[in-house]
C-alpha cells in the first residue's frame, strides 16, 4: 500500500485515487463477466434445438390398440391408442392398492388443464427406476409395460404396480391440437 | 528440502545458457540431485508409473482424435475403423482404452500408500490436496472418455450420471441441459464431451506440475514416516530412484501389454460393441470397473433422508465420498505418519480395503440381488371347492364409508352361509361382491427363493385348480432378506465412519507402537556428519 493511500486511511476519509481504484475495479469485474458469459452460454441448448422441443403427432395412423413411441426432446414418447378393454382396466384399478395412486382421468390430462381423451394415452417413455425403455406387453399381469430392466410392472394407465420403480410412467405434457392430431410441449 | 543447488555447468555453451534460462541446472536439481530416503520401498515407484500413464494417454489420444469423428452418426463407425482400417489404429486405440483402466489401478495403489504411510499429514497436506484435484479430473476425463465410441455403454452411462445432475434442487434441471446443450444426450453433447475430453489431460499435466513441485518442498514421506535426519539418510534420485523406478515401469508395462496383446476387452463391457440407440436402454447399466466403488455408494441410499429424497442423498454422498478425502489431514489426528507404527490403525486400514473392494464388487452387481434370506417367500392359497357362487352388486353412499359398507356387505354374505368372500372394486363407490356358499375351504402352500419364482408358482397352481375355484385368497409372506444394496448400505457406513469417526478418534487414544531406535535416532549421521 502506497503511502498516499495509508495517509487517506488515517485521515478516515476516501481519497479521489481510492474512488477510482474502487471505479476501476469494478467496471473490470462486470467487463470480466460480461466476457465470461457468452463462454458459460454457449453450452446451453442451441436454436435449432429449442426448434425440436415440441413435437406434432398426427393421431389419425395409430389403430386401436396401437402404440407409437415418438421422439420427443431427443426421448421416446409412448402415444398409446387404448382399446375398451384397457380403459376399463385402467379405470377400474383407480381404487386397486396402488404405489403412487392417481386416478386415469388425471393421467389423461393435457398440459393446459383440459380433460384428455380415454383412448390416446400420452406417456414418457423412462422408466422411473432407472430410466429404461419399458415394453408394452399384452397378457402382462397388469396388461400394460414392463421394465426389462429390473422388472418394474406398469398398468394400462402407466401407473406402476409392482417392482422397484417409485412412480407412475411420467404424463408427457400434451394439447389436442385438432380432434386427431397433438402436440406435445 | 533439496539445499542449495550443486550443478556446475561443464561446456561453455551449458554455462552461456544457464545464465539465460537454467533449465538443465532445473532438472539436475530436480531429477539428479533430487536427495530422496534410503527406505523408500516400491509403493513409492507409482509416481513415476502414474507420469507414464499420463504420457501414454495424451499420447495415444492425440493420434486417436486424428481418426475419431465426434458426431452421433460416425463416433461408433469411426473407432471401428480405427481398430480395423487405420494402419496400427488396433494397437493406439487398446493403447488407450486399456491405459485409462491401467492409470487408475496404478492411482489406486498410489493413494492406498499415502493413506497407510501417512504422507497427506503436515507438512505435506497441500500435496495431497493436489493428489485428490487429479484423482477428481481423471474421473471427470475417464467418464467423458468414455462417452466418446458411442456404443451403448457409452451412451446409457453419459444419460445416467447426467441425470444424477438434475437430481440437484431448483439449479439441476437447468444444468442438466447446459451440460447436455440440450433436453437428452445428443450431437451438442458428444460433441463437446470430445472438447472437454482433449482438454482435460492438459490440466492434469499442470496440476501434477504442481504436485511434483510440492513434492520437492516438503520432500518424500518413506515408510517410517519418521522425517530425513541428514544427508546422510538420503540417496541421490539419479541412479538410485531412477533405475528402481524404470524397473517398476518395466513390470507394470508387461502387466500393461499383457492386456493389451491378449485381452483388449476384458474391462470394458460387451454391450459396447452396441451402437448407441436412445430407444434401447441395455439391460443392466453399470461404468467401468474403477468407478464401481462410487456406483455401490450412489445407488446404497434406497432411502430417503427428511427432505432429501433418495436420488439426491446417492448423489451427495457420491460426492462426498471423493469431497471427504480432501479434508483427510485434518481428520486424521494422530502425530504418528506411518501405520507401520499404528497398530491398531493397521486393523482399520485393512478393513477399510477390503470395503474398498466390496464396494466395488457390489457396484457391479444387480442391486436386488439377495445374498441371504431367513427362509422362503411363502404364499397360502385358499379357496372353496364346490358349493355355490353368488354375486352380488353394491354401492357404498360415499367413497370414505367404502371399506365399512364392503365389510358390512361380508358380514351380510357370512349370515347366509358364504364360506369365502371376496369384493371387486369397480369404481369410487361401486363394486361387487362375490360370495361361495358351502363347498369346502381348501388351503395350498406354496414356497419359492424369489418373488418372481413365487409368482409363477402361484400363476402355476390357480392354472392347475382351475375353474375348481371362483376365486382365491392368497396371503403371501416375505421373509426377511439381505440384498446386495443392504451390503452397499454396511460398506458406505464405513467408508464414511474410517474417516469421519475412526481416525479422529484412533489418532487420540491409540498407544502407537515403539520406532526403533536405529530409525529415530541418526545413527549414520554422527559418523558421516
Amino acid at each position: 500500500m502506497s503511502a498516499a493511500t495509508n495517509q487517506a486511511h488515517a485521515g478516515e476519509e476516501g481519497t479521489r485515487r481510492d474512488f477510482i481504484y474502487i471505479a476501476a475495479g469494478a467496471a473490470a469485474a462486470v467487463g470480466a463477466a460480461a466476457t465470461i458469459w457468452p463462454f458459460i452460454d454457449q453450452m446451453n441448448p442451441a436454436a435449432d434445438t429449442l426448434a425440436l422441443s415440441t413435437t406434432e403427432v398426427d393421431l389419425s395412423a395409430v389403430v386401436v390398440g396401437q402404440q407409437i413411441k415418438v421422439m420427443w426432446q431427443g426421448k421416446p414418447v409412448f402415444v398409446r391408442h387404448r382399446t375398451a378393454a384397457e380403459i376399463a382396466a385402467a379405470q377400474r384399478d383407480d381404487y386397486a392398492n396402488l404405489k403412487d395412486p392417481q386416478h386415469d382421468a388425471e393421467r389423461l390430462l393435457q398440459e393446459n388443464g383440459q380433460p384428455g381423451k380415454a383412448e390416446w394415452l400420452i406417456l414418457q417413455a423412462s422408466c422411473t427406476h432407472l430410466g429404461c425403455v419399458p415394453t408394452f406387453v399384452t397378457g402382462s399381469s397388469y396388461g400394460g409395460w414392463f421394465c426389462p430392466c429390473h422388472g418394474s410392472d406398469y398398468d394400462t394407465s402407466g401407473r406402476i404396480r409392482r417392482g422397484p420403480a417409485p412412480r407412475n410412467l411420467d404424463v408427457a405434457p400434451y394439447v389436442f391440437v385438432t380432434d386427431t392430431s397433438i402436440r406435445i410441449g | 528440502m533439496s539445499g542449495p543447488s550443486t550443478y556446475e555447468p561443464k561446456t561453455a555453451f551449458t554455462r552461456w545458457l544457464d545464465k539465460r534460462l537454467p533449465i538443465i541446472r532445473f532438472g539436475y536439481d530436480s531429477f539428479v540431485a533430487y536427495p530422496t530416503p534410503r527406505n523408500l520401498n516400491y509403493w513409492w515407484t507409482f509416481g513415476a508409473i502414474l507420469a507414464l500413464c499420463l504420457v501414454v494417454q495424451i499420447v495415444s489420444g492425440v493420434v486417436l482424435a486424428m481418426h475419431y469423428v465426434p458426431h452421433v452418426d460416425y463416433a461408433f463407425a469411426s473407432v471401428q475403423r480405427i481398430e480395423r482400417d487405420v494402419p496400427y489404429g488396433w494397437l493406439i486405440q487398446n493403447m488407450h482404452a486399456v491405459g485409462a483402466s491401467m492409470f487408475f489401478l496404478a492411482v489406486y495403489l498410489h493413494m492406498f500408500k499415502g493413506l497407510y504411510y501417512g504422507s497427506y499429514k503436515a507438512p505435506r497436506e497441500v500435496l495431497w490436496i493436489l493428489g485428490c484435484i487429479i484423482y477428481l479430473l481423471m474421473v471427470a476425463t475417464a467418464f467423458l472418455g468414455y462417452s466418446l465410441p458411442w456404443g451403448q455403454m457409452s451412451f446409457w452411462a453419459a444419460t445416467v450420471i447426467t441425470n444424477l445432475i438434475g437430481a440437484l434442487p431448483l439449479v439441476g434441471e437447468g444444468l442438466k441441459n447446459w451440460l447436455m446443450g440440450g433436453f437428452s444426450v445428443d450431437q451438442p453433447t458428444l460433441n463437446r464431451f470430445f472438447s472437454l475430453h482433449y482438454l482435460l489431460p492438459f490440466v492434469i499435466a499442470g496440476v501434477v506440475a504442481l504436485h511434483i513441485w510440492a513434492l520437492h518442498e516438503s520432500g518424500q514421506n518413506n515408510p517410517t514416516g519418521v522425517d530425513v535426519k541428514s544427508k546422510a539418510d538420503t540417496v541421490p534420485f539419479t541412479p538410485h530412484a531412477t533405475i528402481k523406478d524404470l524397473f517398476a515401469v518395466a513390470l507394470f508395462l508387461i502387466l500393461f501389454s499383457v492386456f493389451i496383446f491378449y485381452m483388449p476387452d476384458a474391462l470394458g463391457h460387451a454391450d459396447n460393441f452396441i451402437p448407441a440407440n436412445p430407444l434401447q436402454t441395455p439391460p443392466e447399466i453399470v461404468p467401468e470397473w474403477y468407478l464401481l466403488p462410487f456406483y455401490a455408494i450412489l445407488r446404497a441410499f434406497d432411502f430417503n433422508i427428511g427432505p432429501i429424497d433418495s436420488k439426491l442423498a446417492g448423489v451427495l454422498a457420491m460426492f462426498a465420498s471423493i469431497g471427504i478425502l480432501f479434508l483427510l489431514p485434518w481428520l486424521d489426528t494422530s502425530r504418528v505418519r506411518s501405520m507401520r507404527y499404528r497398530p491398531v490403525a493397521r486393523q482399520f486400514f485393512l478393513i477399510f480395503v477390503v470395503v474398498c473392494l466390496v464396494l466395488g464388487w457390489c457396484g457391479g452387481q444387480n442391486p436386488a440381488n439377495i445374498l441371504a434370506r431367513s427362509g422362503d417367500f411363502t404364499a397360502s392359497l385358499r379357496w372353496v371347492e364346490g358349493g355355490q357362487t353368488t354375486t352380488q352388486d353394491f354401492t357404498a353412499p360415499s367413497e370414505q364409508q367404502f371399506e365399512a359398507t364392503a365389510a358390512s356387505m361380508r358380514e351380510t354374505m357370512a349370515g347366509r352361509g358364504a364360506t369365502m368372500t371376496m369384493v371387486s372394486r369397480a369404481g369410487a363407490t361401486n363394486a361387487t361382491i362375490t360370495a361361495v356358499i358351502g363347498g369346502t375351504e381348501q388351503t395350498r402352500n406354496l414356497s419359492a427363493y424369489s418373488v418372481e419364482a413365487l409368482e409363477e408358482e402361484i400363476i402355476a397352481a390357480k392354472a392347475e385348480i382351475g375353474a375348481g375355484a371362483p376365486f382365491f385368497v392368497i396371503e403371501r409372506n416375505t421373509p426377511m432378506t439381505f440384498t446386495v444394496t443392504n451390503l452397499s448400505q454396511l460398506a458406505t457406513l464405513y467408508y464414511f465412519l474410517f474417516f469421519l469417526v475412526i481416525l479422529p478418534i484412533l489418532g487420540l487414544r491409540e498407544t502407537p507402537g515403539r520406532v526403533p531406535d536405529t530409525i529415530a535416532k541418526p545413527v549414520l549421521a554422527k559418523e558421516v556428519a
